[in-house]
């Protein structure tokens, strides 16, 4: 049968088929969907971990007891786990092990454009790259084969454009993989020094094996057409490439580290002038050019952003695009926004008005960086805000703390915000650390995590209890207030932030998207009773708009919170339909 | 029938994802080839969005890029004006009349343009517009509005209608199809 799928869900799927009863990850665009559509088969246990570092470490203990088992993350993600990473490379697997992650070139939900497939080299591992849906499947099956006769873990890298692109699948049968039989081996699964360096010695001669079965493997592959031009590309730039030069030569790569350098040396041997066509950084090209072999690539084409067939047209073949022509006038840009009844926008006006300095971290809140709350001044990765504010308290002393704060979400303080609060406690930092409680990881779509109270496939589980947990970790102060009621939040920051000890605020309420969460319906601007203050425009809700002589509520956008009501002083906001007794 | 590249460009929240969803399920019942790409993350949040849907014999690029597409849907009037410069030469345009404000035009930093829908026009000749959200809320449901324009691409489009009907109910949740299966056809029979 075939079916339209995502990259990643056809990664789950060849998951699925390759026999895997283990899935775990830490959600992050563009890799999410991967580990929630293996969720949805039965007899795969998934999980949303923690952080991507427990991820991985619950998927090699998986593979150690002799099961197939998969863990998925974004690039950045990959960083947090690049400890257990370097070490499974050593100790090698017991059932396949297979580690997928999603670069985003470009940067359409990240902090960074960051190449994973310096990661494999690292830690010595090898790397395979699909450049469809279908190969998503297959790639995903045959890294498995690959890790089972390696003895070795193997990476997977998608990027955005692959993860969350739709193409046709074949769908196959499930394989039927036993359990592996678990052996006590301390020689291979304990990595203290004497283990670990003949361990060394072993990854050395895999790489060598490595080497050989990437000149042999299918996974790359060369397309003769014209010999004028030879194309050594992988991934989506390949299909870029394929639009762009219809007929000439490719030598496709499916596994990019180890690379197949005699099928190299033989293309090139073949063509005229050689590219090489790759996203972000010349990886592929730098082992090459090794070889003693001329090539074209990053000295024309970009190490920044995404590839197109565009780009390959211009820089490569020296052709524009022929198109519409651009109006002249500005289009205004429409960046993303914090919903209509968001929690987190009655908060980031207090913070706003209140001038603090906000140490800020990864989620829908980062959203609060940009107008017109613009209360936001930091925000570097996962976890950071808390540690970041700390530092500042130890450069700049107790008063400037007294005007500073780190917010962070539910899911990011455990993914890792909490060892920077345990860190301010220890440290005897003074710190005001609020932690948005919206009851579920909202950026990336809405998955649970271990303070929503259920797991990836929705059933109930122990919930972490945050203010015992602040408890337990030294933490005296902690309030509960719902950043909705605007004039208690206040008051609340203003206690928290003046006191000489550390405190924490959980800001509770759960996100305006979640099923359960029912509001009144639309409202409306009486127009009579408006004076056209534009208070109620400050806290940047989408729905309410500036007409210019007047203001007017979406009511398609607006759920009614009710949060700008309580900005007006002149009682203007009525429940759409009964201006008029009507609707 | 070689290739079609359609781009549908909206804003996060308003059903763009689905859309797609509808229109590469049904090219595949066709047994076109067929790629369709989408961002997620931060697009959804009432951000700009644009999807990629390519069919024909055999698509390569997932992508849709300037002066390629042979129709563009839009699901919001400003949107259509950002990616006017996608549309190939002759082209043709299905554009929802809604408007909604991006955040710096309700922070009063940009304006939104005036007389949208005249400059689109003066810019492509062959152009629906349409007012799906009054539609959609005649129908009693606003969220369909994507509906209805996927109801107005099918026609042009070489794919029964049946097709398009058994997509539509593979790719919505059951008891959401009469709903939707209502907007698509109103959206046809315009
Ligand atoms: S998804 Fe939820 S938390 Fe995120 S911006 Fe929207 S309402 Fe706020
Ligand atoms: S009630 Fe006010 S703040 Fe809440 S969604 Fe509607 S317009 Fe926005």
């Amino acid at each position: 049968m075939k079916k339209l799928m995502l990259g990643n869900e056809a990664v789950a799927r060849g998951a699925y088929e390759a026999g895997v009863t283990v899935a775990t990850a830490y959600p992050g665009t563009p890799s999410t969907e991967i580990t929630e559509n293996i969720a949805k088969y039965e007899g795969i246990y998934s999980e949303w971990s923690p952080n991507e570092k427990v991820a991985l470490e619950v998927a090699i203990g998986a593979s150690i007891a002799g099961a197939r088992s998969i863990c998925s993350m974004k690039h950045v993600g990959l960083n947090v786990a690049a400890d257990p990473l370097f070490t499974v490379s050593y100790t090698g697997v017991n059932g396949g092990l297979v580690i997928m992650v999603a670069d985003d070139p470009g940067m359409h939900s990240s902090q960074n454009e960051q190449d994973s497939r310096f990661y494999a080299r690292a830690a010595n591992v090898p790397i395979l790259e699909p450049a469809d849906s279908m190969e998503c499947k297959d790639f995903v099956k045959e890294a498995f084969r690959i890790s089972e006769e390696f003895d070795c873990p193997v990476i997977v890298r998608l990027t955005t454009r692959i993860a969350h692109s739709q193409s046709i699948v074949e769908l196959g049968e499930k394989e039927e993989y036993k359990l592996k039989e678990y052996k006590k081996d301390p020689g291979k699964y304990v990595m203290m020094p004497v283990m670990a360096k003949k361990r060394h010695v072993e990854v050395e001669k895999r790489m060598a094996r490595l080497r050989e079965f990437s000149n042999k493997t299918g996974l790359n592959s060369i397309e003769w057409g014209n010999k004028d031009i030879g194309i050594i590309t992988s991934g989506i730039a390949y299909q870029y490439s394929k639009e762009a030069f219809e007929n000439a030569s490719f030598l496709k790569l499916g596994m990019v580290y180890p690379l197949p350098t005699d099928l190299i040396v033989e293309f090139a041997r073949e063509v005229k002038i050689l590219y090489v066509i790759e996203e972000l950084e010349p990886f592929i090209e730098d082992e090459i050019k090794k070889l003693g072999i001329k090539v074209i690539g990053k000295d024309v084409l970009p190490v920044t952003g995404e590839l197109s067939a565009n780009i390959l047209r211009e820089k490569l073949l020296d052709k524009q695009y022929e198109g519409k022509t651009c109006i002249e006038e500005k289009i205004p840009a429409r960046p993303p926004v914090m919903c209509p009844g968001c929690p987190h926008r009655g908060m980031f006006y207090v913070l706003k008005k209140l001038k603090l300095t906000v140490s800020g971290d990864i989620g829908c809140y980062t959203l609060g960086a940009l107008p017109p709350l613009e209360s936001m001044d930091t925000c570097v990765c996962m976890g950071a805000s808390i540690g970041m504010a700390h530092g500042m308290e130890k450069a700049r002393g107790k008063d400037f703390a007294k005007k500073t704060v780190a917010v962070i979400g539910d899911s990011t303080f455990i993914h890792s915000g909490i060892t920077g609060l345990i860190d301010i406690v220890y440290n005897k930092g003074t710190s005001t650390v609020i932690i948005l409680d919206n009851s579920i990881t909202g950026m990336t779509g809405h998955q649970h995590n271990p303070t929503s109270g259920y797991t990836i496939k929705g059933e109930p589980t122990k919930q972490v209890d945050l203010v015992k947990l602040a408890h337990a970790i030294g933490i005296e102060r902690v309030k509960i207030a719902d950043p909705y009621d605007i004039k208690e939040f206040e008051k609340v920051v203003k206690e928290e932030i003046s006191t000489e000890e550390p405190s924490l605020i959980i800001a509770q309420r759960p996100c305006a998207l979640l099923k359960h969460v029912k509001f009144e319906g639309p409202l409306r601007i009486n127009k009579e009773k408006c004076r056209i203050c534009r208070m109620c425009m400050r806290i940047g809700c989408p729905a309410i708009v500036d007409n210019g002589n007047y203001i007017e509520i979406n009511e398609a956008l607006c759920v009614g919170c009710g949060l700008c009501t309580k900005l007006c002083s002149f009682d203007a906001f009525q429940k759409a339909g009964d201006i008029n007794g009507k609707n | 029938m070689e290739k079609i590249n359609i781009m549908i460009v909206g804003v996060g929240g308003q059903g763009s994802l689905l859309a797609s969803r509808v229109i590469g399920t049904a090219a595949l019942k066709k047994s076109y080839d067929v790629k369709v790409s989408e961002v997620h993350g931060m697009s959804q949040r009432g951000g700009s969005v644009v999807t990629y849907v390519k069919l024909g014999k055999k698509v390569n690029s997932p992508l849709v890029e300037k002066g390629e597409a042979d129709i563009i849907i839009s699901f919001e009037k400003l949107e259509a004006l950002r990616w006017i410069d996608y549309l190939r030469k002759d082209g043709r345009m299905i554009v929802n009349s809604q408007r909604i404000n991006p955040m710096p035009v309700i922070t009063g930093k940009e304006k939104y343009p005036e007389n949208a829908l005249e400059k689109i026009k003066s810019l492509c000749s062959n152009v629906i517009f349409v007012n799906a959200l009054e539609i959609a809320k005649e129908l009693g449901n606003i969220k369909v509005v994507n509906m209805v324009l996927i109801g107005i691409l099918a026609k042009l489009i070489p794919i029964e209608k049946e097709i398009w009907l058994e997509a539509l109910k593979e790719v919505v949740l059951e008891k959401y199809y009469s709903i939707n299966e209502k907007a698509f056809k109103a959206g046809y029979n315009i």
